[in-house]
């Protein structure tokens, strides 16, 4: 009786009453057998229990072979019996997934089916509980068989946003009908909405957040609108130093090396691509040693291109005559890398949205979603010019929405990173620094794969991530009075010289191991870690780092 | 004969109310109206109906200013003291020039093209419509809708929600944004604006934790109030008018709490703070009423009490003697302020209310659905003119035929009110005369009368016996809170132990025993069961559920009956 197990394994007996039980028994008994009595049967039983999949399966066994047996009309009949019997289930439990799962099924096989019935019935359900996301689901099934036309579809969110506009589902839903009814230019991207048709969610959205500005429905939905910029993969930059004879590669976004393709002065070249810490193995950036004997000599030019197979691009890059090193790439301004939170193409709206914004804010100043909005638009706006505004509403919201104090730190710590690297390409610098701006994290290290200069002191850092090892052309690191404990990123930087750490929270001599895949490191200021207080440490040091020409304890 | 019970006379609310919990702990209570209708003030009328009572109270056909006027006399019997009933003479002089657009409808327009309703119809239809001599809204959070749904009331009636708040503003009518939903979907407001009230209202909903916000205006207005609160015109407009639904003078603190009764409210059953019962407000008594009969209170329509007999020695009323001269005993005595005679007032002044009902054929404010049910507020006309409230119902209300509304104007009175009203009768409606041209809807008929508010009485303003009670008659207010409270105060005197209104049984509870019941029949006369019979076939006829309820039966799981006070003789 593999049946009876099912139906044993599925319901809690204890739950069930005597002729629940005692019914059930009489299911198990007629196993295999397809007919109305059982339809019967198994109905009583779900009318009190709708969330007993076995049972439901076994009803559309019966309702397939019934409708090998009987006319049209007679399963027109069943079925809408079958319908309105669901009906009932859904009034016990209007969040079963049987019922529903059910309901879907039975509209489909029903030879005549009412589609305006069932988009009424949603109607009535969605105004009990306008959350019911099953029966949301149950409404795209019947809106996409029935092929409702997606105005008529706006329109329902209309009316729900407009009777309860805290309603994700109705705005999410309202996401998916816009790019459909109004898709914005060919050349922008396919999920956006054209100009004139999101001025209009423009205004209606900030009809919801300056009646309920703390309702965070509007503000997801808000954010949608602004869009959020799509990064294309492609190569950003191809760097080749003479010395170590190496090439390094940097994707827009992190990827796999499959497909790479190196080809030295139009030879092939047959290399293994590292990415540039062991522990990315998705990575901005892959690293190749040539064989030797390759470019090194300075008498010689070489043309290399790099090809990505995988996404039909290719970068070239020159190494002219008596240069020990050469790259090719996007700068960080033309690409307008870091607007990419939002994708808005006009400045005029951002603008107006920004002032609709300040003008909330002013009226709402403890307002958590209305300070990032801010924070954000500003950026797309003119990181540079509202860099101290951008600081202050930071200050301001890590006061007011305390719980999330880490997360605007690292936000905040992203865009002053952001910033830098800016500063740094329009003054077209390979000198990084960044002190005393209450760091708390590092990102878009990729971006830093030039800088030979690093100056972080008198911040918050924990430590230096793998991300770190991406600064393949780094000589200098400064990170003076950080809280670092950990210098994992610190790996195979070919030309590291000198590392200071002062005032930080280096306590193990394991810690600094990693320092010895740098061989040019000789200068190392430790000053001030607990690591000086270990007995014997620097002649400990003098073992691990024999590079190392001057140690500061 | 001999009766041991408190006697009411006519079923208005509160009286209503305290009868259906007298009746529901046990006592025995004898309804005893003059009228063959049940409510008085609080009736609802027929169309046909209403021509009758317009009738009955001798007023001018088209413009009717009355007072109803019990026709009791003072009699003096054996050597008992008898308080005499009252015959009201406040009938307010009447101004009686027969107007235009009243006559029209008489005349049927039958040269206005767009409208197709004449006054033939509507007599012809005249069933259809249930107006009701009072105008009340129920606010979802009131006492009344507590009350109904506490003591099981409720299932009596069903109700619909108030559909729009609307006001009248720089000549135009326009929606009020009061709740969320609205506030989100106006077009009128700036998203700036949108803040500000949300903010304000916001406030307003728990303002007594926030004493610092208005302190300072304690012995101000809430006028002064909302202006210092940067409100914008138009805010000023909505939360005064349309949200406190106050006068300007209004004191800040008192502002404040009309709005919070409004804003608490909302949401309990719709977008806006109200409901309104379908075939009127005079069907809220008549539930009273109901759950009276079901248990043992005794009808006695077209019968009214000629004189109260009193002890010499307490002073108290120990019996009443009815027009047929019989004379019936009673603990205590419930009568409507209307009924007291000048010489029993101790210097109470009355206020008056001005009323009047329309019949036009058009919303005020078109919009998706022709069925909505709206309330209007609109402010003073001029300085010194009072707000008027007004109350567009629908025919889905029950109240009116299919293409028709019912509008109740209601505003205390400072005139006749003809005076009062027609101004704003004139501004918001045209007359059915009138070409295309007019987006206004027309009047097709209108009554305009003057009605007692007498809520500023309380006991100290009669000089009447200890044991008898009187309830005010309709006020102006659009709640009904004044009459529950005044009903459960009087209920406390009259059973000082016993719960008010408790949750009745569901009739499927019930269990009925035998016909033992009809024991507490006895001792009436044989009109007093007439008329007994007359309520149950009123009731019949009105399609509600279990007839038999109405005949006195003892009810399971009830309490026993308090011991029946004794009658001194």
């Amino acid at each position: 009786m593999q049946f009876s197990i099912y139906i044993i394994a599925e319901c809690n007996m204890k739950l069930m009453t005597r002729d629940d039980k005692s019914l059930l028994y009489n299911v198990g008994g007629k196993e295999g057998v397809l007919d109305e009595e059982v339809l019967l049967l198994t109905q009583q039983l779900l009318s009190s229990n709708p969330d007993f999949a076995t049972l439901w399966n076994y009803r559309r066994e019966i309702l397939l072979h019934l409708e090998t047996v009987r006319s049209e009309d007679e399963i027109q009949r069943l079925y809408e019996e079958e319908l309105s019997f669901l009906e009932a289930c859904l009034k016990v439990n209007p969040k079963s997934y049987g019922s529903w799962h059910h309901r879907g099924w039975v509209s489909t096989r029903l030879p005549r089916p009412d589609w305006a019935r069932e988009l009424s019935l949603c109607e009535r359900c969605l105004s009990l509980d306008d959350r019911n996301f099953h029966c949301w689901d149950y409404r795209r099934m019947v809106v996409r068989v029935s092929g409702v036309p997606v105005d008529q579809e706006l329109q329902f969110t209309d009316r729900l946003i407009g009777s309860n506009f805290s309603n994700y589902s109705s705005w999410h839903y309202r996401s998916t009908l816009l790019p459909l009814l109004h898709p914005g230019s060919p050349e922008t991207h396919s999920h956006r909405v054209c100009e004139e048709q999101l001025l209009k969610e423009y205004e209606l959205v900030q009809n919801a957040f300056f009646t309920d500005p703390n309702d965070q429905s509007a503000w997801f939905y808000y954010r949608w609108l602004l869009g959020r910029g799509v990064c294309v993969c492609m190569i950003s930059c191809v760097y080749v130093s003479r010395e170590g004879e190496r090439v390094v590669v940097a994707f827009s976004r992190p990827a796999l090396s499959v497909g790479l393709l190196l080809v030295v002065d139009g030879q092939p070249q047959q290399v293994n691509w590292r990415s540039a810490h062991p522990r990315l193995r998705h990575s901005p950036m892959w690293i190749c040693d040539l064989p030797p004997g390759t470019i090194s000599d300075t008498s010689n030019e070489h043309n290399l291109t790099v090809h990505w197979t995988e996404r039909h691009t290719h970068r070239d890059c020159a190494l002219y005559t008596g240069r020990s090193e050469s790259w090719c790439r996007d700068s960080a301004t033309d690409l307008e890398l870091f607007r990419s939170e939002l994708s808005v193409e006009k400045s005029s709206v951002l603008q107006s949205e920004l002032q609709s914004c300040t003008q909330l804010l002013e009226l709402e100043p403890q307002n958590k979603w209305c300070l990032l909005t801010i924070i954000l638009l500003m950026r797309a706006l003119d990181p540079l010019g509202y860099e101290k505004e951008t600081l202050a509403y930071f200050q301001t919201l890590k006061e007011v929405d305390s719980m999330r104090t880490s997360y605007y730190s690292d936000l905040c710590s992203k865009f002053m990173i952001e910033n830098t690297i800016l500063k740094m390409e329009y003054a077209e610098v390979r000198v990084f620094s960044l002190c005393e701006k209450n760091l708390s994290t590092l990102c878009h290290l990729d971006q830093l794969l030039l800088v030979t200069h690093i100056n972080l002191s008198s911040n918050q850092l924990l430590g230096l991530p793998p991300q770190f090892a991406m600064l393949q052309c780094l000589e200098v690191l400064q990170a003076d009075d950080n809280a670092i404990e950990n210098l994992e990123g610190v790996y195979h930087l070919s030309k590291l010289e000198e590392v200071s750490l002062r005032n930080n929270n280096i306590t193990q001599l394991s810690d600094l191991k990693i320092l010895t895949t740098c061989p040019r490191l000789a200068r190392l200021d430790l000053r001030g870690n607990p690591i000086t207080q270990i007995a014997n440490i620097q002649s400990q040091l003098a073992e691990l780092l024999p590079s190392i020409t001057e140690l500061l304890l | 004969f001999k009766l041991n019970l408190p006697s009411h006379s006519d079923e208005r609310l509160s009286e209503s109310v305290i009868a259906a919990a007298c009746a529901r702990v046990g006592q025995r209570v004898l309804h005893v109206d003059r009228r063959s209708y049940y409510a008085a003030n609080w009736a609802s009328f027929t169309f046909n109906g209403l021509l009758s009572w317009i009738d009955d109270n001798k007023v001018c056909t088209y413009f009717t200013l009355l007072f109803i006027t019990p026709v009791n006399s003072f009699k003096q019997q054996d050597q008992e003291e008898c308080a005499p009933l009252a015959e009201d003479q406040q009938i307010l002089s009447s101004d009686g020039e027969p107007q235009g657009e009243e006559q029209l409808s008489g005349s049927a327009p039958t040269q206005a093209k767009k409208k197709k309703i004449s006054y033939t119809k509507i007599v012809k239809e005249g069933r259809r419509f249930n107006i009701d001599l009072v105008s009340k809204l129920m606010y979802s959070r009131g006492l009344l809708v507590d009350l109904l749904i506490k003591s099981n009331v409720s299932r009596y009636a069903e109700f619909k929600n108030v559909s729009r708040i609307l006001t009248y503003r720089q000549g135009k009518v326009e929606q009020v944004p009061c709740s969320r939903a609205d506030v989100f979907g106006s077009k009128e407001l700036t998203v700036v604006e949108k803040r500000m009230l949300m903010k304000f209202l916001t406030f307003c909903l728990d303002y007594e934790q926030h004493p610092e916000e208005y302190q300072d205006f304690t012995e101000r207005s809430f006028w002064e109030f909302l202006q210092n609160n940067m409100l914008t015109e138009n805010l000023q407009h909505f939360v005064l008018h349309s949200i406190a639904m106050v006068p300007r003078e209004t004191h800040t603190e008192e502002g404040l709490r009309s709005t919070q009764h409004f804003l608490r409210s909302l949401g309990r059953y719709g977008n806006t703070p109200f409901l309104f019962p379908i075939y009127g407000l005079g069907e809220i008594p008549q539930c009273f009423c109901r759950m009276c009969a079901v248990f043992g209170g005794i009808y006695c329509l077209r019968h009214s009490v000629q004189c109260l007999v009193l002890d010499k020695e307490s002073g108290r009323c120990k019996a009443v003697i009815d027009t047929c001269g019989q004379r019936i005993s009673c603990s205590h005595f419930v009568v409507e302020d209307g009924y007291i005679r000048e010489e029993q007032r101790k210097g109470v002044e009355h206020k008056h209310i001005s009323r009047a009902v329309l019949i036009t054929d058009g919303l005020l404010l078109q919009s998706e659905s022709e069925q909505q049910i709206s309330l209007v507020t609109v402010p003073p006309l001029e300085p010194g003119a009072p707000a008027v409230r007004l109350v567009e119902l629908c025919s889905s209300t029950m109240t009116c035929m299919p293409g028709t509304y019912l509008v109740h104007l209601t505003c205390p009175s400072s005139g006749s009110a003809r005076e009062d009203l027609q101004p704003v009768v004139s501004r918001l409606f045209t007359k059915p005369a009138s070409d295309g041209s007019d987006e206004r809807p027309a009047v097709l008929w209108a009554v305009y009368f003057n009605m007692r508010d007498s809520t500023a009485a309380d006991r100290s303003g009669y000089d009447l016996p200890g044991n008898v009670h009187v309830c005010s008659g309709p006020d102006a207010a659009l709640g009904s809170d004044h009459s529950i409270r005044l009903a459960q105060e009087v209920f406390r005197q009259l059973a000082p132990h016993e719960e008010f209104c408790p949750p009745a049984p569901n009739p499927e509870d019930i269990v009925y025993d035998g016909d033992g019941g009809q024991g507490e029949g006895a001792g009436f006369s044989e009109a007093a069961q007439a008329e007994e019979g007359a309520a149950e076939e009123a009731e019949e006829s009105k399609e509600k559920e279990a007839s038999q309820e109405s005949s006195p039966v003892e009810v399971g799981e009830m309490p026993d009956p308090p011991p029946a006070p004794l009658a001194e003789e």
